[in-house]
């Protein structure tokens, strides 16, 4: 393969720049000493960082975030990893179908699915609740699951199956023992995957979630329609820098291209 | 009564049929091969002992009982699959003993046994080291051991040969057949490599398009192939067209053998290329191709009795060149009458 | 138990409880809005189940929901063809570097995939407005004199938008690089052929349906973004999603909000649908 020449390394510079330069505008104006947007040029302050605090909305937020990604990605792995393997090895009337259906939550709109739960759950009476949000984030994370559990479970010889039955094992001692460890590094990463999606999501969200139960991101949009400022940005800051140390941390564990190469996020 | 009896198994997949009515009987300790092309059925015949593949019709019996109730996990046959099928997240102590962890033999047993099983296939010390890093020849050995650990009533190898380079797989094959001898383990092995059948079984089943063409010892399914099909699968061999004359004479070309039971009419003869011997005279041929081959030169030439191919050893005397004429014979003993109306 | 039946009844086992989930968290909602975009609604009276084509009606005949549509597709468009612009070379590059490097960077094209669309619009926001650091520069420099507007106008929209969804098209263009082999370029140079044939004859043809998925995943989520033309383009540049958020949670008027979402739906489907048909056809070989 042939070496970059210096047309295309200007080029990439000026990409990396286009790519970064909104994520480090943000970090540096949170930092800004002043009570309005501003470069801080009388140099750095974290008075912005310490007035978070005494916003509890935000703090609330994001632990309701956390707990929602953590509870909905749980639930979309138990759901993914029964349905991926099914459709991995099994050639059944309706599989194709099936497997569109699951992928849906990729192709609809999110403003669509936003729309659908709030008239879904009105009528049935959960509306503006945390069991609602929970019910809904499992839709919209599910693909990401069943895409990695898929991808893992396609990758079984299952000949390996096959010799730890003419052992002596069991159906359940099969999966136990053998499947599971098999497609554990698909299961982990669909269910990271899974999680930040949660825990990002904004668009359908916005729709059913009520004051009583509003989400990280949520909070920070209806906060940017009213204004921004600087605390806002300091929030920013601290979301984009916990999510580039997990995006370390993934690429460390997992790598990302493995992780990432024919995902596609709605 | 023998060990292993298979009767009239079939399996159909869809309108195809992959076995057809298949008997046969294993004795105690026999080693026998399934051989034949992709597609004969020999896979599928493998399957259908293990209880992966559910049986159409017939009945598997082993020792008299029959297999056909009893779940795959519970036959206690030991496999040996063509990928190995190692479990990759074990290592090679924990592969081995899975087998007897299902049985909850003992602790103390347990890890004897394993020591007894990776001294046998001779990789002592490899305990601690995961399949992913060890070579093919040293998967193979794990795979066995696992299989031979649990004492299998059977024990069943799918190509097990066929993924290793071909001087590990011949020296596998001695090593096999001298571990099978040990153990005295009834065994089943499908291949598709004519070598490896001849050299590691008792017997060999030929099969084609999911039938029996052939059951006999190597040496005697070699010489005397029942049918154009294992002639021609079975080493190289030259199909020669005579006709004989009801009185028990054959002609072919100038070449006259006195052959019993070869009735009236035209006949196709098999006769291997080292059987074939040059002559002073006999049935005329013209040489067409000469290929040195070290211990000897395989010659191509044009007879009237069809093309054949003939084996010269390498023993100093000259060969003939392309182009000569020459006159061939056998020895009446040396061809197989091949079933009438056949051709090769 | 017979191996046959068990075999013949697992896999709608396994998948039972998923489509469970997806029949009454999916199919019935979405049935519902579909529905709902066929009832009547009077600012006192509210949504009144009564079957009306009114809704639709409107939706199709007024001019203020046509301009919005126009806009939201044109805005998708100019999205999707400056992410191929940029995105196509830019995974060329990303695939000819040594392989420390290429992870490292990889690491900051895709990074920003997993950091909050709000965050990164906020970022924008802050980079385009009139007192933004682009206009600041560009006035520093010389080119301009007064500030670009660029807050709550489709070019602003549009670049936000450019930098959120790039990461997908970098993805998908990637994912067929890695495809190609890598002895192909020496292939075509041993031939005879220059740096920009070796482009045109032999790496693009091989990557255009990567391309074009790339395009149509770019397509559909700018057509349906909701975050960044509410944050760039404000109340006044509304698009597709943005009205029907408006329609829903301003207005109230959830049966007309439920006929411009059901429109953006059925036009979304009907255009990846098709798309994608197209392009298996017309590179049925290629994907084989």
């Amino acid at each position: 393969m042939r070496r970059n020449g210096p047309a295309a390394l200007v080029f990439h510079a000026l990409f990396v720049l286009f790519m970064l330069a909104p994520l480090l505008i943000v970090c540096i104006v949170a930092f800004t000493p002043e009570g309005y947007l501003s470069l801080p040029t009388r140099g750095p302050s974290l008075r912005w960082f310490r007035a978070i605090l005494n916003y509890p909305e935000f703090v609330r937020a994001f632990w309701d975030s956390l707990w929602l990604a953590a509870l909905s990605s749980t639930v979309a792995i138990l759901l993914a990893v029964p349905a991926a393997l099914a459709i991995a090895r099994y050639r059944f009337p309706g599989r194709e179908a099936m497997t569109t259906l699951f992928m849906s939550p990729l192709m609809v709109p999110h403003v669509v699915l936003g729309i659908a739960f709030l008239r879904f759950f009105t009528q049935i009476g959960i509306s503006g609740t945390f069991t609602g949000l929970v019910l809904s984030h499992i839709i919209v994370v599910i693909p990401f699951a069943l895409r990695l559990v898929l991808a893992a479970s396609y990758g079984i010889d299952r000949r390996i199956e096959h010799a730890a039955i003419s052992l002596g094992a069991d159906t359940a001692t099969v999966f136990r023992r053998v499947t599971l460890p098999l497609i554990l590094p698909g299961v982990v990463s669909g269910w990271l995957l899974a999680a930040i999606n949660s825990f990002d999501e904004v668009t359908m969200t916005v729709f059913i979630a009520s004051p009583a139960t509003v989400t990280l991101p949520v909070r920070m949009f209806l906060y940017i329609q009213d204004n921004i400022d600087p605390l806002i940005a300091a929030v920013s800051a601290c979301l984009i820098v916990m999510t580039a140390l997990l995006l370390l941390a993934l690429d460390r564990l997992f790598g990302l291209d493995r992780l990432f190469v024919g995902s596609g996020k709605g | 009564m023998s060990h292993l009896v298979l009767d009239g198994l079939t399996k159909r997949f869809g309108s195809f049929t992959a076995v057809e009515a298949m008997d046969l009987s294993v004795e105690r300790g026999e080693f026998v091969s399934l051989l034949g092309p992709s597609g004969c059925g020999k896979t599928t015949t493998l399957q259908m002992i293990a209880g992966f593949v559910p049986v159409d019709s017939g009945t598997i019996r082993l020792d008299g009982s029959d297999l056909g109730p009893v779940a795959p996990n519970r036959r206690g046959l030991g496999i040996v699959f063509q990928s190995y099928a190692l479990f990759p997240h074990m290592t090679v102590a924990e592969n081995i003993a899975f087998g007897l962890e299902m049985r909850d033999v003992p602790r103390a047993e347990r890890d004897a046994r394993t020591r007894a099983a990776m001294e046998l296939v001779g990789l002592k010390g490899f305990a601690d080291r995961y399949p992913r890093r060890m070579s093919g020849g040293q998967q193979q050995r794990v795979a066995l051991a696992r299989a031979l650990v649990i004492r299998p009533a059977l024990l069943l190898l799918d190509e097990p040969l066929s993924n290793l380079d071909a001087k590990l797989r011949e020296e596998m094959q001695g090593e096999l057949r001298q571990i099978q001898r040990s153990v005295g383990t009834t065994t089943i092995l499908v291949t598709h490599d004519q070598h490896e059948a001849m050299a590691l079984s008792d017997r060999i089943v030929l099969m084609n398009q999911g039938r029996i063409e052939q059951i006999g010892a190597p040496d005697a399914v070699y010489d005397r192939p029942a049918s154009a099909f294992v002639a021609s699968f079975l080493g190289k061999t030259n199909v020669l067209r005579g006709t004989a004359d009801g009185r028990g004479a054959v002609a072919i070309g100038d070449l006259v053998l006195a052959l019993a039971g070869a009735g009236s009419g035209p006949v196709q003869l098999a006769v291997r290329p080292e059987r074939l011997v040059l002559a002073e005279q006999g049935l005329g041929a013209r040489i067409t191709s000469r290929v040195f081959q070290g211990t000897h030169w395989l010659l191509g030439a044009e007879s009237a009795a069809g093309p054949v191919m003939l084996m010269r050893a390498n023993d100093g005397l000259p060969v003939p060149k392309e182009g000569e004429a020459v006159h061939l014979r056998f020895a009446p003993a040396d061809a197989a009458l091949l079933p009438g109306g056949v051709s090769a | 138990m017979s191996l046959a039946s068990s075999e013949r009844s697992a896999p709608f086992l396994l998948t039972g409880p998923a489509l469970m989930v997806f029949l009454g968290l999916v199919i019935v909602p979405l049935g519902m809005t579909v529905l709902l975009s066929f009832y009547d609604w009077g600012q006192y009276k509210g949504i009144v189940p009564e079957f009306t084509l009114k809704n639709w009606i409107e939706v199709f005949t007024d001019s203020y929901f046509f301009e919005i549509f126009l806009r939201t597709f044109r805005i998708a468009l100019l999205v999707t063809l400056a992410t191929m612009l940029i995105g196509v070379p830019e995974a060329y590059i990303l695939n000819r570097m040594s392989p420390a490097w290429r992870s490292g960077f990889l690491l900051v094209v895709i990074g920003p995939l997993l950091v909050s669309v709000v965050a990164r619009t906020l970022g924008w926001a802050l980079l385009l407005g009139s007192t933004g650091i682009v206009n600041q520069a560009l006035i520093g420099m010389g080119l301009i004199a007064q500030p670009l507007p660029f807050m709550f106008t489709e070019t602003g929209v549009v670049i936000a938008l450019v930098h959120v969804l790039m990461p997908f098209m970098i993805l998908a263009v990637w994912a067929s690089l890695q495809r190609l082999d890598p002895q192909i370029e020496n292939a075509a140079l041993s031939l005879g052929a220059g740096t920009l044939t070796i482009w045109r004859r032999v790496i693009l043809p091989q990557i255009v349906p990567g391309i074009l998925s790339g395009a149509i995943i770019v397509f559909s989520l700018a057509a349906s973004a909701f975050a960044s033309p509410a944050i760039i383009g404000g109340r006044r540049l509304k698009v597709a999603a943005t009205l029907a958020y408006d329609e829903f949670l301003n207005t109230l008027n959830w049966p007309l909000g439920a006929a411009v979402a059901s429109l953006l739906l059925i036009a979304l489907v009907l255009i990846t649908v098709g798309s994608n048909r197209l392009i298996e056809r017309r590179y049925a070989q290629v994907f084989e």
